[in-house]
């Protein structure tokens, strides 16, 4: 069979060009690989190489041609033992039509991408565990400490890493105790290194080990954003399902205390944009440690925001080894009929102490702390709106695509006939956070912004 | 520093790399049209899938590897199934090395559900766990750090493993590479990190982006050993990365080996190619190309006669073919392939 000799394309864009050259002629020889045409456009040149062996029997677009278009056939390559007389007209307009129909398959799915824009990931499966049996009362920083060193003794692969989290014993002190426990092998202190070290955890993960990244604080984490998205976060996907990534990112997020704006700041919402990921940030020690399990025992790759405000509280906490939180599940930590408040992390302290004074005013307000920003309990949100019809979102963040942005749309999407006002967000000042201590106060969300928010969607200003 | 000043003495000029004067271990007859074939079904490969991007059948980047075979080719023989490669986006010549099919690598490349990634990751991002190819990462420099963890995780399971771990030219300006670097010697890890140098990134030469002109000596200020090795001969790369692979194994740390070689082609498919000569490239394609010089050593010890070397190209350009037709007569993924592997179901 003759072979036919298209026109080829530089880009999936290019759809016609000039062929600048012939380097061979009707009769010659070609072997493999050989550089047989030069065509250009007005971007490029491109040499064409034969990809079989044989004579080049027929010359049909001829050198200097202008605007031919891709996948024409320009030339015949004869096999061996053939000659021009195998060249039928009618045979080479079936291969042209043939890699015509080729050309013009486009991918056709079935799926009306339009009509499911939204259609969150899946969260992982457990339910919520009564916790049975004895409690003490531990701090946060003591609760993720006693979460690692569990599963530390449960799982062999599993290994802590990071800046000061071995000998210093944790720059915020929350790997005390590890190093001695588990030795050096297992708790390595990293040089100031976060683009490097977390592409290795995710290498350690690929291959099969069960990473603990501590970033001293999540700001730096900017720093190894590529790898955290790009990296951990997509490559199952590329992979089709290949290449999981079994890796917890944890480390205290969002404003501390008077550090100002590059130490302030937080992540959930950048976080929780990307699919591939879990984020997570719990409020009280008990869904700290059994958050902090479930994602140490989950196969996917974890960003587990910790609050260094949060770290010294304490709460009381469930002391069965086994006993986890599962990922993705919203939490009422107060009911309420009056309006919904949703929070997360540090803010849900607040919005508990704003429920009280609410109530001093007659309004009860229903407190769901979020526990998981990916993926976002939507039923139970949508549950408590339809009860109290009111909805305000607190978060630490700016306001511009943040956790409240998400909510809003949620309400729009799955809501909207339920609410009695629009939704208020209660969110940092869209500024970076400034040092000073009353800028710093105005910056972040008060208990009073809480309560006036509230109040205003109860119309009850 | 006895191994930095050793290195010191390999250092050659990066125009035209020739095989240093060392005392080969000569192959078998075996070996070497094993090698052939290897770099033969690679170049026929990238022939192939230049042809089918031509032919609008892959879209978007696609990276040819023609010119570098025998880099891939020479490291892989010094491995076995302990092992784990990892490179960039220029990783069609890898995963053919590696033992994976080429209708899986070129289903991939057209995008379909026969492809190593199901179509999911194309030309740039493809992986195989049962042949411990890591991918396949299409961001510069990302695959450096990521290797370090293959290797970290080998010494912490103890399984005697190394890690090979590709980068380009352009690639080890990117700050994680020399992050990688020091924490690979600061822990000892078994990483072996192959500089593919082929003179360009992109259309940038090393000499305008690179103050560091040896790249094999990059890995010195933290005390790694480096080689440069002539990348268009299989046999010294073979024997470089044989060394490398076992001073990683013996648990000294990491190694790197500088590869000078050349991509015949452009970057990608759409590649102006105005920053070097038709003359550089004619040059390495007639006077060093791997392919042909090994040929010549097979013919001259009398191993196989041209007309031999004719038949086994056949028989390779009949697997491409065969990989071509799959990789058109593969189904795109079906639709509900859009939202799986997202996560992992725990
Ligand atoms: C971080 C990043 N920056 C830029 C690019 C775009 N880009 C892709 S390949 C490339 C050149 C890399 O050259 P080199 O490392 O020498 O590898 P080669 O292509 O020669 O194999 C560039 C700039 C990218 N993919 N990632
Ligand atoms: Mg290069």
């Amino acid at each position: 069979m003759p072979i036919d000799i298209l026109m080829p394309a530089l880009s999936p864009t290019m759809t016609e060009g000039n062929l600048a050259k012939w380097h061979k002629n009707e009769g010659d020889e070609i072997t493999a690989g050989e550089v047989i045409a030069e065509i250009e456009t007005d971007k490029a040149t491109m040499e064409v190489e034969a990809v079989d062996e044989g004579v080049l029997g027929k010359i049909i677009v001829s050198e200097g041609s202008e605007n031919v278009p891709v996948n024409e056939v320009i030339g015949v390559l004869l096999e061996e033992g053939e000659n021009a007389e195998h060249l039928t007209a009618s045979e080479t307009l079936a291969s042209m039509s043939a890699n015509a129909e080729i050309r013009g398959q486009v991918v056709n799915p079935s799926v009306d991408t339009a009509a499911v824009a939204v259609v969150p990931s899946p969260r992982p499966k457990g339910s919520e565990m009564k916790s049975i049996g004895a409690s003490s009362m531990l701090t946060v920083r003591e609760a993720l400490r006693d979460a690692m060193a569990e599963e530390m003794r449960n799982n062999e692969n599993v290994f802590l890493m990071g800046e000061e989290v071995a000998q210093y014993q944790g720059a915020y002190k929350v790997s005390q105790g590890l190093l001695d426990e588990f030795g050096d092998r297992r708790v390595i202190d990293t040089p100031i290194t976060e683009h490097g070290f977390t592409g290795l955890g995710v290498g350690a993960a690929f291959a099969g080990l069960v990473p603990i990244v501590e970033f001293m604080t999540f700001n730096f984490a900017m720093q190894a954003m590529d790898h955290l998205i790009n990296s951990a976060a997509k490559t199952n996907y590329m992979s089709g399902g290949q290449m999981g990534c079994p890796v917890v990112f944890r480390g205290p997020n969002g404003a501390a205390s008077r550090v100002a704006a590059q130490h302030s700041q937080c992540f959930a919402s950048w976080f929780a944009h990307v699919p591939g990921i879990y984020v997570v940030s719990p409020y009280t020690a008990a869904d700290a440690k059994g958050l902090l399990k479930s994602a140490i025992r989950d196969p996917n790759p974890v960003i587990f925001l910790e609050n260094e405000i949060l770290y010294g509280q304490s709460f009381e906490v469930p002391d069965d080894p086994e006993w986890t939180v599962p990922i993705g599940r919203a939490k009422v930590v107060r009911e309420g009929s009056d309006v919904t408040i949703t929070a997360f992390s540090v803010m849900v302290g607040h919005a508990l102490k704003a429920a009280e004074e609410l109530s001093k005013l007659g309004i009860e307000a229903e407190i769901l702390d979020l526990r998981t920003l990916r993926p976002l309990d939507t039923e139970t949100i949508v549950r408590s709106v339809k009860k109290t019809n009111r909805i305000v979102s607190i978060e630490e963040g700016w306001p511009v695509a943040g956790m409240g942005s998400e909510i809003a749309a949620i309400m729009m999407e799955n809501a909207f006939d339920w609410l009695d006002a629009p939704l208020k967000r209660v969110c940092a000042a869209d500024v970076p956070l400034p040092y000073a201590a009353n800028l710093e106060e105005m910056a972040l969300p008060q208990i009073g912004d809480i309560v006036r928010a509230a109040k205003s969607v109860c119309y009850a200003e | 520093m006895a191994r930095a000043s050793q290195s010191k003495n390999r250092k050659r000029s990066s125009k035209a790399p020739r095989p240093r004067a060392r005392k080969r271990v000569t192959p078998s007859e075996d070996q070497l049209l094993e090698y052939y074939k290897d770099m033969l079904l690679i170049r026929r490969f990238e022939e192939r899938a230049g042809q089918m991007y031509g032919m609008g059948l892959i879209g978007g980047f696609c990276h040819l590897y023609i010119g570098q075979e025998a880099v891939v080719v020479g490291m892989q023989k010094a491995i076995d199934d302990r092992d784990a490669v990892i490179t960039s986006y220029r990783d069609h010549g890898h995963m053919l090395a590696c033992g994976m099919d080429a209708k899986g690598v070129m289903a991939e490349l057209t995008g379909r559900i026969g492809g190593y990634s199901k179509g999911k990751g194309g030309s740039m991002h493809m992986f195989s766990r049962d042949n411990r190819f890591y991918g396949g990462h299409g961001i510069v420099g990302a695959q450096v750090p990521i290797g370090t963890g293959l290797a970290f995780a080998a010494k912490y399971k103890g399984t005697d493993g190394v890690s090979l771990t590709y980068l380009g030219d352009g690639a080890v300006n990117q700050g994680q590479v020399h992050e990688a670097f020091n924490m690979a010697e600061l822990w000892s890890l078994p990483v072996v990190y192959v500089i593919e140098n082929n003179r360009y990134g992109m259309g940038t030469s090393v000499k305008r982006a690179s103050a560091a002109k040896e790249l094999y000596r990059l890995g010195e200020p933290y005390g790694m050993p480096g080689e440069q090795v002539d990348g268009m001969d299989v046999l010294a790369v073979r024997e470089a990365a044989e060394k490398a692979v076992k001073y990683c194994r013996d648990g000294k740390g990491p190694y790197v080996l500088e590869m000078m070689t050349y991509r015949y082609r452009g970057h990608s498919m759409s590649d102006p190619a105005r920053y070097r000569t038709k003359e550089e490239v004619a040059e390495m394609r007639e006077q060093h190309d791997p392919i042909t010089n090994l040929s010549k050593v097979i013919v001259h010890a009398g191993y196989k006669t041209e007309d031999d070397l004719k038949k086994i190209d056949k028989d390779i350009r009949a697997v491409v073919a065969d990989a071509a037709e799959f990789a058109q007569a593969s189904p795109e993924p079906d639709s509900s392939e859009l939202y799986t592997d997202v996560l992992v179901d725990a």
